[in-house]
């Protein structure tokens, strides 16, 4: 069902896109032709994926390193105050800074490689990352803490084991839908630090295809790359959601449950 | 191991509980609570419950008299006003001697029934004890729901998951906070049976706000009532727990409980 609406909502946009194209007339540099787009599409299709691929591995990794550091951060600044109090500032600044305006930076810094759009993915997906886990296990249920302390009293392990085994089996799992919800968050907007990074200096990579076509008036291919962007986008968005449902099998039955 | 091998089985039922759970039957507990305030009103004042060795001991009152706060103060969840005191009868600290049970569950949605009674021992960093974890699943008749998840379980299933984790620990005194209170009647009338066969032994304070329960189950009753609270003088009904409601005696101190929540009500308003 969910399924057959997109496929429904596509077919409708191609449709209106193809009629305005018709009725306007415009030439094909300014708004080509759906047609034209998917005839691109095709003859383009080995330079099209070559680019594709080089822009999902930026994504990719930039998606694990950014999950990485972003759950790394969370716990060392819900675990220890002074990190929290010396660290989360700074993390927020780091924020309003934007991220196209330290693309030529990174660019100048790392070369024309991956390296720099892997960061700037990984930049652009550490903070919704970071921010969803440490709200999570910020707000592990009370009347689970009171208990979980409880049960740990007569336990003769350390301090530090203690609190290690409370994340464990305690705060972590309970932290962890909302982790699913800054990790799909970020799955979406993850090409975006990779295409910026591409626009501002790259060799290869679908940004860099866009930017090529867009010069040489090739309204078509750019049109072709955009569209297989965004089905990556939509690809890893849904893999990932996907993936989530199945490592977190108990949240889909337990919302239904309003007495819990 | 298999559940169902019996040998294995006719062990541990053939062992007292009491033989596995540490120290000799029966701690007292003395509480001398001074004054409790929350939000700049009393809640509590002048209090001094006696939670006695090895009974079940039922602290009854309306919702919102502070009977729950009690039951904070003495598992440390509140932290102890100044001039009280919390007094156990071997003269050693209640720390790691307490075992608690809420009126929700606190079952970890995505662990199974067996993982649920493991947590405590995990928390600590011990070896977890799978054999009186399978002993109590069998105890409170679960054996076939060992490796479900809590959310494919009932609710009175669930409260006999919480039942059995809270028996895990082998605590000798059991703080339980309306255990029961969000069970339908006939569940609750249940696993009144089966909380007054597994907590032969313990010392317990049981929180309820139903006469009934307390009736049942409760070896001493105190009825807390009025603002700031005051205990009732202690009830103690003849007869071994889980009471038979259609007792004569059973009904009697019924009414009289009634009459007395009753009459604050009355005053109350």
């Amino acid at each position: 069902m969910k399924m057959l609406r997109a496929v429904v909502t596509m077919a409708g946009i191609l449709l209106i896109w193809g009629i305005i194209t018709a009725l306007l007339g415009l030439p094909k540099f300014m708004l080509p032709s759906p047609l034209i787009v998917g005839q691109a599409l095709l003859n383009h299709a080995g330079l099209i994926a070559e680019n594709a691929l080089t822009t999902a591995i930026e994504i990719t990794l930039g998606l694990v390193l950014g999950i990485l550091f972003g759950m790394i951060s969370a716990l060392l600044i819900s675990a220890y105050r002074p990190v929290k109090q010396w660290v989360f500032p700074l993390l927020i600044a780091s924020q309003a800074i934007p991220v196209f305006a330290i693309a030529p930076l990174l660019v100048l810094w790392l070369g024309f490689g991956m390296a720099p759009k892997i960061v700037m993915s990984l930049l652009i997906i550490y903070f919704p990352v970071t921010v969803g886990f440490l709200d999570g296990l910020n707000r592990t249920e009370p009347a689970w803490l009171n208990l979980a302390g409880l049960l740990q009293q007569s336990g003769n392990s350390g301090r530090f084991r203690k609190l290690i085994n409370l994340y464990r089996y305690i705060k972590i799992p309970f932290a962890l839908p909302s982790l699913a919800s800054g990790i799909r968050v970020a799955a979406a907007i993850a090409p975006i630090g990779a295409v910026v990074g591409e626009w501002v200096g790259a060799s290869s990579g679908l940004g860099y295809l866009m930017l090529h076509a867009n010069a040489r008036v090739q309204t078509d291919l750019m049109f072709a790359s955009l569209l297989v962007l965004t089905a990556m986008t939509l690809l890893l968005y849904y893999l990932i959601d996907a993936l989530l449902l199945r490592a977190l099998p108990w949240l889909s039955t337990q919302e239904n449950k309003p007495t819990q | 191991m298999e559940p169902d091998d019996p040998t294995y089985s006719d062990i541990t039922e053939s062992m007292p509980d009491s033989l596995r759970d540490q120290g000799r039957i029966g701690i007292g507990v003395h509480l001398s609570l001074d004054r409790l305030v929350f939000d700049g009103e009393t809640v509590l004042s002048d209090l001094d419950l006696e939670l006695e060795p090895g009974k079940i001991t039922c602290l009854l009152g309306p919702s919102g008299v502070g009977k729950s706060s009690i039951l904070k103060v003495l598992a440390g969840f509140i932290p102890l006003p100044g001039n009280s005191r919390i007094t156990a009868s071997d003269g050693e600290s209640l720390l790691g001697r307490l075992s608690y049970m809420d009126q929700k569950d606190l079952l970890l949605p995505w662990a199974s029934v067996l993982d649920n009674l493991l947590i405590g021992g995990r928390l600590r960093g011990e070896t977890p004890d799978n054999a009186r974890a399978n002993m109590l699943i069998r105890q409170v008749g679960l054996e076939n729901w060992r490796d479900n998840r809590p959310d494919t379980l009932s609710g009175g299933m669930r409260q006999r998951v919480a039942l059995a984790r809270t028996l895990m620990e082998g605590s000798p005194i059991l703080l339980m906070d309306e255990p029961f209170s969000a069970l339908d009647a006939i569940t609750r009338f249940r696993l009144q049976d089966l909380a007054a066969r597994l907590l032969s032994g313990k010392t317990v304070l049981l929180i309820t706000h139903d006469p009934m329960e307390a009736l049942r189950l409760g070896d001493v009753i105190y009825v807390l009532s009025g603002h700031p609270a005051r205990l009732s003088e202690a009830i103690r009904p003849e007869k071994d727990i889980p009471r038979d409601p259609s007792d004569s005696a059973f009904t009697q101190h019924y009414s009289a409980i009634m009459a007395r929540l009753a009459g604050e009500a009355e005053d109350a308003s």
